[in-house]
């Protein structure tokens, strides 16, 4: 699905990522932990391809093709799909109108035709009482005003109308109260499938026990220092990161 | 010949009215005459400090006596409306592509020239009333070559069934022509209606058309107008609109600019009695080297009288465009309300805008509010909406869209809203798959 090689990036002539490897199969839950400033949403950015990162060094495939050559909306269209730490607002933009607008962008590019009104309206309400959201969402300017746990619920909204093959969640439990935690984690449950994947980046199990992931990947100063299955994300919680970097000097 | 002699040298060639009443005949040259005096405007005119006309002083046009132009062309260009439709080609009235059925009742739609020609008496009481020949250069410039126009009269507490459409047409020609046409609309006590002013051209028509229009909104009146400038991007527009509003009148403007390579609006409405309600609802976009100035002025004359305004700019390439809106207050004109908002996005580094909102507040008891932006496309909500899919000139374009959103969601008249959203906003869905959407949701 994804593999991420030896891949250094930096902004503004600092290099943040030195150096990653990743490789996620198809089904897999990865969930990647790390300090403040480790370079965890610089991976996300540069996988969806925000084009205020270079990219000095390395590759990236994505299901067979040179992502790094993809067009941000193309990486969209393609399936692989960001949840934004940080939501944007869009005024005056309908979120009803951006849904349908890229679930028909996703479909134009798989040479399908527009998906009919009637059968739009009934999946995106289908998938809004799944995320416990009420209709007027749909009309309400996308993330306008919106609360920080309810800009996360949009983002997985999003992400259940489009159905991505590989969701990267930065930080989607950031801000969330325990009953949004709950729905926000059975929202991701619900794309887990054989043949789509899921990467996601928290600093805390709590989101680990909700989704259970398959890898935990420890980020360090641009680099995965460590990777294992989900009890490695247990001993961070208990040991934080010190002893890695300990660890790997000695 | 060209500059102010060159223009008063056409007086000449301007087709007579039969047996010209000596009123307009004196008013002619009056116009004539001021024009002469004062001559076009530079930039040490305050009023045209942005707004350089040379390149009109400069032109010589002529002038055209005929309307004759294609029905299936002017079918494709025109909007598909149902409404009582008056056409004029280059000034010139067109009985034959305009259509007037169905008109009944205390309503009459005619060219000023039959007007003129049946009861001129009946005209003189408003022709000029607002709009006098000192107003401006350009019109003193129509006062002087009066001949046509359109006059439209709604009689009391007639709610006229579809929208008045006065569609002006200029044509591409080897030399350009000029049309001063002139528009009054008497809006009768009690009564509702829509006019449409349209304005449009076959690509590369370089004329100038200087329309001055006079709108008298009687007692507890309601007027919605339109005027829609979608003209080539060389011809010139300069135009004049002029409100008068009685008590308990509603007007509600909708000055919308798209074409032209100098368009040039002045609207100017008095609020002569209580609870007069003035709307003036202005987008203008700019691209190549396209100039748009809007100055605006409401003049609340008497207490509780109530103003609201919107003006919309977008702006790319070399465009410029300038606002210059005005709320004047007179003294003893207490609990007046009124709102003035202009906001503009730049969509390329070399457009430019120059804004000037104007308080002028004599009376004490009042709530009056203005503001001014002027801004970029948001670049983190144009990759959110890349990272969902959406191409770039989509997102750009539905969030140029929203930009426009405030003043575009109150156009009433889907086809003009379906124009505008078009040019400004370039490819994009259909507007109706999202109205397809909003009644699903709502079913
Ligand atoms: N424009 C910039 N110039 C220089 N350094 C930058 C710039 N933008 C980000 N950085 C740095 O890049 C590093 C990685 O940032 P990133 O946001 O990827 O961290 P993170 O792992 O997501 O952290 P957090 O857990 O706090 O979200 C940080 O040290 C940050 O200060
Ligand atoms: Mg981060």
């Amino acid at each position: 699905m994804l593999e991420i090689k030896d891949l250094h990036a930096s902004i503004d002539g600092t290099e943040i990522l030195k150096g990653i490897n990743l490789t996620i199969n198809p089904g897999e839950v990865h969930a990647i932990m790390g300090p403040n400033g480790a370079g965890k949403s610089t991976l996300s950015a540069v996988l969806a391809g925000n084009e205020g990162y270079e990219v000095t060094q390395g590759t990236i495939t994505f299901e067979g093709e040179d992502l790094l050559e993809m067009a941000v909306e193309d990486r969209a269209r393609a399936g692989l799909l960001m949840g934004f730490q940080y939501p944007v607002e869009i005024p005056g933009v309908k979120n009803v109108y951006l849904l349908k607008a890229a679930l028909n962008a996703q479909r134009e590019a798989r040479g399908e035709g527009e998906i009919p009104a009637p059968e739009f309206m009934k999946l995106v309400r289908e998938k809004l009482a799944y995320m416990k959201m009420d209709n007027s969402f749909l009309q309400r300017a996308v993330n306008e005003g919106f609360s920080g746990g309810e800009k996360k619920r949009n983002e997985i909204l999003q992400m259940l109308v489009l159905q991505p093959k590989l969701a990267l969640l930065d930080e989607i439990d950031s801000g969330l109260d325990i009953d949004a935690m709950k729905v926000v984690s059975q929202g991701v449950n619900s794309l887990r499938s054989e043949d789509r994947s899921i990467l996601m980046v928290t600093h805390y199990q709590r989101l680990l026990n909700h989704i259970e992931p398959d890898v935990v990947h420890i980020l360090m100063d641009g680099r995965v220092v460590k990777s294992g299955d989900k009890t490695l994300a247990t001993e961070v919680e208990d040991r934080g990161y010190d002893w890695l970097t300990e660890g790997s000097v000695a | 010949m060209t500059g102010v002699q060159g223009f008063l040298d056409q007086l000449g060639a301007r087709k007579q009215l039969d047996a010209e009443p000596s009123w307009i005949a004196a008013r002619r040259q009056a116009g004539a005459a001021r024009f002469e005096a004062v001559g076009f405007p530079n930039r040490k005119n305050e009023e045209w400090k942005y707004t350089d006309v040379s390149a009109i002083a400069k032109q010589q046009f002529a002038l055209t006596d005929n309307a004759d132009f294609d029905r299936a062309q002017l079918d494709a260009m025109m909007l598909e409306i149902d409404a009582y439709r008056m056409v004029f080609v280059d000034g010139v009235f067109s009985a034959e592509l305009s259509s007037l059925e169905g008109l009944e009742g205390d309503v009459s739609v005619e060219p000023l020239s039959q007007a003129l020609a049946s009861n001129h008496e009946a005209v003189g009481g408003a022709l000029g009333r607002l709009n006098n020949v000192d107003f401006s250069a350009f019109s003193a410039l129509n006062a002087a070559f009066t001949a046509e126009g359109a006059i439209v009269r709604i009689g009391r507490r007639v709610a006229l069934d579809k929208p008045v459409y006065l569609l002006f047409v200029s044509r591409k020609q080897d030399a350009p022509v000029m049309t001063h046409p002139r528009v009054i609309i008497e809006a009768g006590s009690q009564s509702e209606a829509t006019i449409i002013e349209h304005y449009i051209g076959e690509e590369g028509a370089a004329n100038l058309t200087n329309v001055v229009s006079e709108l008298f909104v009687e007692k507890a009146a309601h007027l919605v107008h339109y005027k829609l400038q979608e003209a080539s991007t060389q011809e010139f527009h300069i135009a004049s609109v002029h409100i008068e509003q009685a008590r308990d009148s509603h007007y509600r403007s909708f000055n919308l600019n798209l074409g032209g390579s100098i368009a040039r609006n002045d609207l100017v409405a008095e609020l002569n009695d209580e609870n007069a309600v003035c709307d003036y609802y202005g987008l203008f976009f700019g691209r190549g080297r396209q100039h748009m100035d809007n100055h605006t002025k409401v003049h609340h004359n008497a207490p509780r009288t109530y103003s609201n305004e919107n003006y919309k700019g977008i702006l790319d390439d070399r465009a410029r465009g300038v606002f210059n809106g005005l709320v004047h207050i007179k003294r003893d004109a207490q609990q007046v309300r009124g709102y003035q908002n202009n906001a503009n996005l730049l969509l390329s580094d070399r457009a430019e805008i120059d804004t000037k909102p104007e308080l002028l507040i004599y009376a004490d008891d009042v709530l009056c509010s203005h503001g001014t932006t002027t801004g970029q496309l948001d670049e983190r909500a144009v990759f959110a909406m890349r990272a969902r899919g959406l191409d770039e000139a989509m997102a750009r374009g539905l969030l140029t869209l929203a930009f426009a959103g405030e003043v575009l969601d109150s156009v009433n008249e889907p086809n003009i809203a379906l124009r505008v959203e078009r040019a400004v906003a370039g490819k994009l869905p259909d507007r109706f798959n999202l109205q397809d959407l909003v009644e699903a949701q709502d079913a």
